[in-house]
């Protein structure tokens, strides 16, 4: 056998000797054409990328068990972790629907990628847990064999938060109940702050919260890569179109107080594809609303919140975008590598970007000042105004500062208490909603997902309990109000 | 007192034929100069499956599957070597444990007027751990040891650890020195040279280190701005001399370049003085 094969390389070598030897090779090719011979013999042997009916490959299928509509950090953990707690390999055909494949708009890739554990909801605080747990083991949860380890560049620098005098007793509530779910934070006086970080000026900070381990901030995009790159191995399709109508069936039934209700089901959805003005129909069991910023409309499609005000049918997703601006700036006196991601009694919030004294920071503006929503532009005199005078307040070095440049993104804002949505309609049973994350979806994005799928598969919620998280809290007015807003 | 030595073995076993037992011979000379040049490989061990391994898997299924339950069975293995001793951690205490758990990895350590205990020691260590219970655990050497952040859990509690030296571990990470800020009151010495896998974003959380004197950030090849690194570092812990073979490889390495141009100049127009000139 060995020597065979022995044999075998040496003759072979001998022969591709023999024909290296020559100055040309067999044939002169001169124009060309013997490459390009080459090139499409290559195309049309069996296992090359030539198909008899070429042009559908960018086509959704016609049928999918699952279709998630958008393929931002939120619909693509949906889709992994689908894939990951189905029963058995390949049961169920999911589909990813992304109108967009540059994510030129989505709120993923234009987040500052933090995460805190410094929420005043303890379901909040507990996503955050099991998504850094996931993060710190990114590399065993999405490794596809051959590839290369995801480097997700997480700074472990924590959220340093202030609060004035009138806030200091809630922030005191919070960290109490941050510390009893699991989370590393602790409370500074305004003395221990100033020991710590000597650059802040403690004026007007009555109480400080700072998070001591697993707060930080890391790469949204690796994130987003990671999620889909290990969900399209595992058998997930998807397609480059947008979602333009929902099918639906309708059976009217009565409650047990008499009352009429329309059970709706969603039977297909329609997938116009990129430029042009054809769509698709894809037959479809649940539909998953991960389209972030955009999820009211897509609610819209499937008539939630079209009824008389005050009804079950009539209640809106109060999910719409707002856009919020992040300006960089260069400051070399600024605050030096221990600097926190602060956020400060203002609303203003910044952190390091970098080494070089570069500093990244926002704000989210009053009610009154939502900017328009229809582009991307920045307002640089929100700058001016707005952030500046609050930053060279609570950090003098700001006092002389370069803004290098900007960008705006779109919050997924929940109007009504700030807080995701999660779980199906209780009208659309087959419309799942993980969306509404108002600025902090991203680090969510792994908890969700999981938790999406676990009430798709099994009907409940198993690893975190996120049922105050339901559609129901709209029609019912009950407020899981989300207070740490960034 | 005598460097402590540990010759160790860092990561996986060979398998797959290819590679050489990979050694780490850590003399440990904590500020004394050069630190030794570690295997800085993350994965070694692992390389023979890119080739003939890797080319195979992209064409077989099953080859795949097998490649993935290899790598399963690595890390589930990483995480079982770096389980918490918690059967000594409840009947003995945290220093014991700790102890325990640093020499059954072939690290060594040393209790409050003792000797340096080494691996070969440990089961006399074991035989007499009641009289090293009441005793406070001083320094760690866990050099070369295959040590990760839930390994990590068995040191972070040791109210008066003074010296903690983790050089060239191949799993001590950023996550692993943002664990570290709960010994902030204790820890003065602290050595983290050449670690694969360590950079500026952890070394960012050692500010938590209040009553560090020592840090040794020598030969982190994952450190991307090595230079300024160091010197940030430095800023962020004003009480602490940090040792750093890197920065000074850079200025020597800047002055040679400034040689040349100042010999090229000299050059070009003779007679000029030396020194930079705008040109
Ligand atoms: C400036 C800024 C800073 C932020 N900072 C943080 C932070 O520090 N930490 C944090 O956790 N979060 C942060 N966020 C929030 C976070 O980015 C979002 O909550 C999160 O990315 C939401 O993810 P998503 O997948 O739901 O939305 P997206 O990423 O917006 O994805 C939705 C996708 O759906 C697609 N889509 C919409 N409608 C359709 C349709 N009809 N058909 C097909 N496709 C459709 C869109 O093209 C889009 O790509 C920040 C956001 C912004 C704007």
């Amino acid at each position: 056998m060995l020597r065979l094969a022995l044999q075998l390389r040496v003759s072979r070598g001998l022969l591709s000797r023999g024909l290296r030897t020559r100055s040309r090779g067999p044939i002169d090719d001169k124009d060309g054409k013997w490459t390009e011979f080459k090139r499409k013999l290559q195309v049309f042997w069996p296992g090359g990328s030539w198909e008899a009916f070429s042009g559908t490959i960018h086509l959704p299928p016609e049928h999918a068990d699952v279709v998630i509509v958008g393929g931002g950090v939120i619909g693509w953990s949906v889709a992994y972790w689908l894939k990951r707690l189905e029963a058995r390999n390949n049961t169920i055909r999911v589909l990813v629907v992304e109108r967009d494949p540059t994510y030129s708009r989505a709120s993923t890739v234009l987040s500052i990628g933090g995460i805190r554990q410094q929420f005043s909801v303890p379901q909040s605080v507990q996503l955050s847990l099991f998504s850094i747990e996931f993060l710190r083991n990114i590399n065993e949860y999405l490794a596809v064999a051959g590839e290369p380890p995801l480097d997700i560049q997480f700074c472990p620098s924590g959220y340093l938060m202030l609060a004035s005098e009138e806030n200091a007793s809630e922030m005191e509530r919070n960290v109490k109940m941050q510390r009893q779910t699991g989370a590393k934070v602790c409370l500074l006086s305004p003395e221990q702050l100033k020991n710590k970080f000597p650059w802040i000026n403690t004026e007007d900070v009555a109480l400080a919260s700072y998070g001591l381990e697993n707060e930080g901030w890391f790469d949204p995009w690796c994130l987003l890569q990671g999620l889909r790159r290990k969900a399209l191995s595992m058998g997930v399709c998807h397609s480059h179109g947008e979602v333009i109508e929902l099918v639906s069936s309708v059976r009217p039934m009565v409650t047990s107080r008499g009352e009429q209700v329309n059970i709706k089901r969603i039977n297909e959805v329609h997938v116009k594809m990129n430029s042009s003005l054809e769509y698709q129909p894809v037959g479809c069991a649940v539909v998953i609303n991960a389209a972030g910023a955009w999820s009211g409309k897509l609610a819209e499609l499937a008539g939630i919140g079209i009824g008389p005000p005050g009804t079950l049918q009539g209640t809106r997703l109060p999910v719409e975008p707002r856009k919020r601006y992040v300006y960089v700036w260069h400051c070399p006196q600024g605050p030096g590598l221990e600097a926190p991601l602060v956020t400060d009694i203002s609303g203003v919030y910044f952190r390091r970007e970098g080494l070089g004294g570069y500093y990244l920071g926002g704000c989210s503006p009053t009610e009154e000042d939502e900017p328009e929503t229809e582009d991307l532009e920045v307002d640089h005199d929100f700058f001016q105004e707005k952030l500046w005078p609050h930053l060279a307040h609570r950090v003098p070095a700001f006092n002389s500062l370069k803004v290098q440049s900007a960008w705006a993104g779109y919050y997924d804002y929940n109007t009504f208490d700030q807080n995701g949505i999660v779980g199906p309609h209780p009208l659309v049973p087959n419309m799942y909603f993980a969306t509404g994350f108002s600025g902090h979806g991203l680090q969510h994005a792994p908890g969700v997902g999981r938790a999406v799928a676990e009430i798709l598969l099994n009907g409940e919620f198993s690893t975190i309990d996120l049922n105050v998280f339901s559609f129901s809290r709209f029609y019912q007015v009950e407020k899981v109000q989300e207070n740490i807003i960034i | 007192m005598a460097a402590p030595k540990a010759l160790l073995r860092a990561g996986h076993p060979t398998w797959w034929g290819g590679g050489t037992l990979r050694t780490l011979s850590s003399q440990s000379n904590f500020g004394q100069g050069l630190n030794p040049s570690y295997d800085l490989d993350p994965n070694p061990g692992r390389n023979p499956q890119q080739g003939l391994m890797g080319s195979m898997a992209s064409r077989f299924y099953d080859l795949e599957q097998f490649r993935e339950w290899i790598s399963r069975f690595w890390s589930w293995n990483l995480y079982r070597k770096n389980k918490v001793f918690s059967y000594t951690l409840k009947h003995y205490g945290p220093s014991v444990a700790a102890a325990h758990f640093v020499l059954t990895h072939g690290g060594a350590v040393r209790f409050q007027d003792q000797e340096w205990l080494f691996p070969q020691d440990k089961n006399q260590f074991l035989w007499n751990n009641h009289h090293f219970q009441k005793l406070p655990l001083e320094e760690v050497d866990a050099s070369g040891c295959v040590i990760n952040y839930y390994g990590l859990e068995n040191l972070v509690f040791l109210p008066s650890l003074r010296s903690l030296r983790l050089c060239g571990c191949p799993y001590v990470d950023d996550w692993c020195l943002g664990r570290l800020h709960s010994l902030g009151s204790s820890l003065q010495e602290l050595s983290l040279a050449g670690c694969p896998k360590v950079t500026e974003r952890g070394l960012a959380c050692l500010h938590h280190l209040r009553s560090l004197r020592r840090l040794d950030i020598s030969n982190l090849p994952a450190v991307s701005d090595k230079g300024l690194t160091q010197i940030l570092v430095e800023e962020m812990l004003p009480n602490c001399e940090v040792v750093g073979i890197d920065y000074a490889d850079r200025l020597k390495l800047l002055s040679e370049d400034q040689r040349r141009v100042e010999e090229k100049a000299a050059a070009a127009v003779p007679g000029a003085p030396g020194g930079l000139m705008p040109t």
